[in-house]
């Protein structure tokens, strides 16, 4: 309040210069803004089970992403059938003229792979596949639910309805569906297949999210200075939205797991012969009387990331304060 | 509430219908058409004509598409391709296996998670509810099929309690019937309890925090009344929504488990016919899916109208 603000801003009046009556002092403080990133960081600090499961996603990305490395031998390498889970082999594996002994920590299947060494190139498709599905999923579903939020009328009737029919088949019906229609087994088809049982999700919440942005001041601010329609949505609205979205996708990854080893465990998923956790389990099936640890160390490999990812998004659930209602 | 009941049936007939022209259209839609994709690339023109004709492809669109519905009503679905069957006698052999062990699943989910889940919201962070919790957390993340192999390794192959293989029909008597759909009902049932009670506990905390909750403790209603009929009631709303959500887990778990347990129901024959490119029987089996889960959900729909008073008197939420 100095010289360069004009004379009838200028509060000189009981209270003297810039000073507020004491009833508009207020005890409550507003929360400051906080960046989506900075509340998921404070959410990893607070919740230490949240942390445990982001570290032990990284570590599962890692592993996958450096499965040659990381792995103890190579996923076709063969030795003894069915040895127990810390049972050795000797002899010579890599063809030097002389005899070592390796550890089977799991086990080794029907086959005489060592299971370690499958389930870790597992982790890749298993992994890469959920990755895929969740972000396909996310943009289709998260596009026609902005759509069908902000335009109303039809648009919002063919997009709901459209989730209502697919409501209609058990995902994983849905994705055996899609497969039979495709025709051929392949990464592509197997991320369509579930991604397209996903879309459902994500467009039902970004609706109902835009529902009630639309009517926030700062919507009518953006048509009053001119913002075109598709940089309200994508500008505007989506980052408002984004904390649910987060925390569905997040939990949504576990499901894509689980739909991924659940169609190549019915040998509907990737190829017969890549080794995925679902196929796995299903090859041990036939053997689970001799040698049980064929299909329950892959199942565990499944539920160890399973429960990560459960870990992470229900602390980050909590972070975001989002129901169990909305997102599930 | 009839006319709640009337618009939820509507609906489910509406979805059916989509549902029934979305597979027709899909298989029709499979690039150079399912007789190619069953007969393969080699076969002769004459061979592929034949099959045309007796699966009626060669009919025009609205033709085949009015034999596909009115097939439906009269329960003629065709015949198989690899075994010259009835589509329709395949279907009433294979639906009463999957349906016992879903039915199981939901029984036993449903007996578990109620429970379950009150215990944990009552005794919150007490030993009962840390093991609820833990254990429901374990249940979601363990796929069907792996739960059916873990029960068959332990009750069946260690213990030999059960039975692995196989599934014995109601008419050899109740107990056999009984003994061979135990391990699989509880392996698509552990998940789908899992999920139910982490609702049912997250919904009854809610609502033990409301104020008439406080209002009626203060009335000095006994805790009984005040936990089964005040709270208990308004918390199984969302619950039975998530219960019949989570049907499609029962039936996709399911299918995953039957495969497990060697029993030839619908998820055995739908895999079969994928991977034979058996199409008559796949889109029957689909739409059986479809049809039971969507038939379910309007028993959930309907289970409405007994614990939600808004519905029974004429409220038109839905």
């Amino acid at each position: 309040m100095t010289d360069g603000s004009p004379s009838y801003a200028r509060n000189d009046g009981e209270f003297g210069v810039g000073e507020v009556p004491p009833e508009y002092d207020v005890e409550e403080t507003v929360e400051d803004h906080k960046s989506t990133r900075a509340r998921i960081v404070e959410a990893l600090r607070a919740n230490k089970l949240a942390l445990a499961g982001a570290i032990a996603i990284v570590l599962l990305v890692l592993v996958a992403a450096f499965a040659p490395f990381v792995a103890p031998h190579g996923p076709e390498e063969q030795f003894g059938f069915m040895q127990e889970p810390m049972s050795q082999s000797s002899g010579d594996f890599d063809s030097d003229g002389q005899t070592e002994t390796v550890t089977h920590y799991l086990g080794t299947d029907s086959f005489g792979h060592d299971i370690l060494t499958r389930i870790i190139f597992g982790a890749r498709v298993s992994l890469l596949v959920a990755l895929a599905t969740v972000a396909f999923a996310f943009t289709v579903g998260t596009t026609l639910g902005i759509l069908a939020g902000f335009y109303g009328g039809w648009v919002d009737s063919v997009v709901m309805r459209y989730v209502d029919f697919q409501w209609a088949f058990p995902e994983i019906i849905l994705g055996v569906g899609i497969i039979a229609v495709m025709g051929g087994l392949g990464v592509t088809n197997v991320v369509l297949a579930i991604g397209i049982a996903f879309i459902d999700d994500f467009a039902r919440i970004i609706r109902g999210e835009v529902l009630s942005i639309r009517e926030e001041e700062y919507i009518t601010a953006a048509r009053a200075v001119g913002m075109n329609d598709a940089r309200i949505m994508f500008k505007e609205m989506l980052p408002n939205a984004v904390a649910p979205l987060i925390v569905q996708a997040t939990l949504m990854i576990p499901f894509a797991i689980l739909a991924e080893a659940g169609l190549s465990f019915l040998g509907l998923g990737v190829k017969p012969t890549t080794p995925t956790w679902g196929l796995l389990i299903s090859d041990g099936r036939q053997f689970i009387s001799r040698a049980w640890w064929i299909s329950v160390m892959p199942g565990l490999a499944i539920m160890v990331t399973v429960l990560a990812f459960n870990t992470l998004g229900d602390g980050l659930r909590d972070a975001f304060d989002i129901s169990e209602e909305e997102v599930n | 509430m009839w006319r709640y009941i009337a618009k939820r049936v509507a609906h489910a007939v509406f979805v059916m219908w989509l549902v029934a022209t979305t597979v027709f259209l899909g298989l029709r839609s499979i690039p150079g058409g399912p007789v190619r994709a069953m007969l393969g690339q080699e076969a002769t023109p004459e061979a592929v004509a034949s099959l045309r004709r007796e699966l009626g492809l060669d009919e025009p669109l609205p033709v085949q598409y009015v034999d596909w519905v009115t097939g439906m009503f009269v329960g003629d679905f065709g015949t198989s391709i690899s075994s010259g069957a009835e589509v329709s006698s395949l279907l009433a052999q294979a639906a009463p296996r999957t349906l016992s062990i879903a039915l199981f699943g939901v029984l036993l989910g449903l007996a578990v998670s109620i429970p379950a889940g009150v215990v944990g919201a009552t005794r919150r962070n007490q030993p009962a509810d840390y093991a609820a919790t833990i254990a429901a957390f374990l249940g979601i993340s363990m796929p069907a099929f792996f739960v059916g192999i873990l029960l068959a390794i332990v009750f069946g192959v260690w213990l030999g309690w059960f039975p692995v293989v196989g599934y014995t029909p109601l008419s050899e008597g109740f107990v056999p019937w009984l003994k061979s759909i135990t391990l699989p009902g509880v392996a698509v049932g552990l998940p789908y309890a899992a999920g139910v009670t982490r609702m049912m506990r997250s919904s009854l905390i809610e609502t033990l925090d409301e104020q008439y909750m406080r209002t009626a403790l203060a009335k000095g209603v006994k805790s009984d009344v005040r936990l089964y009929k005040h709270a208990l009631q308004n918390a199984l709303m969302p619950v039975v929504t998530i219960a019949g959500i989570q049907l499609a887990l029962v039936l996709g778990g399911t299918v995953t488990v039957e495969i497990v347990f060697g029993v030839q129901g619908l998820g055995r024959l739908l895999v079969n016919s994928i991977l034979e490119r058996n199409y008559p029987v796949t889109q029957v089996t689909i739409l059986l899916i479809s049809g039971i889960f969507v038939f379910m959900n309007l028993i959930v729909d309907i289970a409405y109208t007994a614990i939600d008073p808004r519905v029974q008197y004429g409220g038109d939420q839905a």
